[in-house]
């Protein structure tokens, strides 16, 4: 089959590799309909997020049509010929993270366990094309996937909506909706999102169907603002105002009752000089993070505010604003997405029109060019919102 | 040497011990173990691979068993490498789950066979023990060890690092994998 692979820093490159396979009872195959490049993808492909090896298949946001399942998987629960969206993070559905619903630590599904342990104190779930870290699991940029604990995971769409409705739901949907559902929203509410890239603005979409009054959009990207005020919220560009100012005069100086960072590692604004120390120690590796946008989040938020945390962190980072968060009250609350258990509520949000995932699909290419996708999607050319991929 | 590690399997401390005290299941989550025949009630043959260089096998003997509860058992006879373990079972505050508590005592010789055993637990032998019960709570929990395309052979992924990369195996590396 072809598939999308790392083939070294900034570099994906598609190849012919096998056909997946049956490797536990409980996999399944899908032949790839609809797949999607993520934000988080560009830390991969970077090498922010390490332990990647050349060849290995990129993508964790994919859909399309089981054509194979294991003896363990029962027929009541998924068949050859169902149509499937398949969530990022692997998840056993039995052990005790699980059973809590919180998937994306599921203790069962990463091979690699003893890595993550040693990264992240416990290890995490397995995640598709996510680095060898993440498990080493083949990734969804190809023409058939092999989805393990297929029982659990992927979400069955049995009515008539497109793949484009429902593909997000493997991952950029549900996430932005958790950001937005961790800050607890009250009617009276002030949200202010950082990153109008496709999870913010699932996040800003979210915070208005949560019943936010007010959604507030930061970002320096005019076209991506737009995009967001074209669905209702409010833009600030940070290149053009200060945002904390620009904050304060929206909220009659109390600041966002909550805050959602959708940037995450790679944040490119901050003060000059914070910037710069950022820069210097991330090249010597004792920081891998540029936090930016997580501390001006913390810094704007209202006293007793809540602060979620959506973006993608991978390692470490310092100039943490301890005594904001502390002497301010401020609730930090963040995780990678529990996605198996949004897929079916967001699902129905779609179904009946709360939700339009379609508006930030701004290009469409076949697998053959994921890597011209890539290239625009991470310089940001022609305006470029989120990728899919036909294979 | 004195290795222990612990996990919390989400299954009642009968069930969990049960499959423990079938010594026949340890090769299947235990990396370095190939074989354990039971050869009586309490008597047990094992066989421990490749990584030695050659097998090293031992007779064992149960010599402390509390149902539900605690195993201990020890090598007996002229073994190559005497060793000596302990699981015990202890219900978990969940009221669902087992903690499970491992020590292992090894006697590690002078020798070639020393050197080997002494590098095949190399710098972190906590480690392999930790993987160990990793792969005894996801058999536990989920029926499996789970495989994934970078480390596709389950327990014989011994070393984290270097993997192969992740993509589906090539009919050649699926045949091999038997036995690789
Ligand atoms: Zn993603
Ligand atoms: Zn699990």
């Amino acid at each position: 089959m072809r598939a999308n692979t790392w083939a070294g820093r900034n570099k994906v490159e598609v190849r012919e590799v096998p056909d997946p396979k049956i490797l536990n009872k409980r996999d399944a195959i899908v032949r790839i309909t609809s797949t999607a490049i993520c934000g988080s993808d560009l830390h991969l492909v970077d090498g922010y997020v390490p332990t990647m090896q050349d060849g290995d298949i990129m993508g964790h946001e994919f859909m399309g049509e089981v054509i194979e399942v294991g003896s363990g998987v029962p027929a009541d629960r998924l068949r050859v010929g169902d149509r499937v969206v398949v969530p990022f993070p692997i998840a056993c559905g039995a052990c005790a993270a699980c059973a809590a619903e919180m998937y994306s630590c599921c203790e069962n599904t990463n091979p690699n366990a003893g890595i993550a342990e040693k990264m992240f104190g416990h290890p995490v779930a397995g995640i598709f094309g996510y680095s060898h870290l993440t498990g080493g699991f083949a990734g969804g940029q190809a023409q058939y996937a092999r989805v393990p604990f297929a029982d659990v995971g992927p979400l069955k769409i049995e009515s008539d909506l497109t793949d484009e409705q429902v593909l997000f739901l493997s991952d950029i949907l549900p996430t932005g909706y958790m950001g937005a559902e961790m800050c607890d929203i009250q009617p009276s509410d002030v949200v202010a999102v950082w990153g109008a890239g496709p999870v913010g603005q699932f996040a800003m979409d979210s915070a208005r169907v949560l019943g936010a009054a007010k959604v507030i959009a930061i970002d320096k990207e005019p076209y991506r603002l737009r995009m967001a005020e074209q669905a209702g919220h409010i833009p600030v560009n940070f290149d053009e105002v200060d945002v904390r100012s620009r904050l304060l005069e929206l909220t009659g100086g109390r600041g966002p009752d909550k805050c959602i960072d959708a940037v995450g590692m790679e944040a490119t604004h901050g003060s000059a000089h914070i910037a710069a120390y950022d820069r210097i120690k991330q090249a010597v590796r004792s920081e891998t993070e540029r936090p930016h946008a997580l501390r001006q989040a913390i810094m704007s938020c209202r006293s007793g505010g809540v602060v979620s945390v959506i973006g993608v962190y991978g390692g470490f980072l310092d100039k943490f604003p301890a005594g904001a968060w502390m002497n301010r009250s401020l609730t930090l609350r963040t995780g990678q997405c529990h996605v198996q258990r949004y897929m079916k509520p967001l699902l129905q949000r779609i179904e009946r029109g709360e939700l339009d995932p379609t508006r930030i699909i701004t290009h469409t290419l076949p697998l053959d060019e994921a890597e011209r996708g890539f290239d625009i999607f991470k310089n940001k050319q022609d305006n470029c919102e989120k990728v899919v991929l036909k294979p | 040497m004195e290795l222990t590690a612990t996990t919390t399997v989400r299954r009642s401390p009968p069930e969990v011990y049960g499959y423990w005290r079938d010594l026949e299941n340890l090769p299947t989550f235990m990396a370095h173990l190939e074989q354990v025949r039971g050869t009586g009630d309490r008597t047990s043959h094992w066989v421990a691979g490749a990584p030695f260089g050659k097998d090293v096998e031992w007779d064992a003997e149960i010599v402390e068993e509390v149902p539900g509860e605690r195993i201990a058992w020890r090598s007996t006879g002229n073994a190559d490498v005497p060793n000596a373990g302990t699981v015990r079972f202890l219900p978990a505050p969940d009221g669902v789950s087992t903690e499970v508590h491992v020590a292992l005592t090894y006697d590690i010789p002078g020798g070639t066979i020393g050197k080997a055993v002494a590098k095949y637990f190399g710098e972190e032998p906590h480690q392999q023990l930790d993987d160990d019960l990793r792969r005894f709570k996801q058999v536990l929990e989920t029926g499996e060890v789970v495989r994934s395309d970078g480390a596709p052979w389950g327990k014989r992924a011994r070393k984290e690092f270097p993997q192969r990369p992740a993509q589906p195996l090539s009919d050649d590396e699926l045949a091999k994998g038997a036995d690789a």
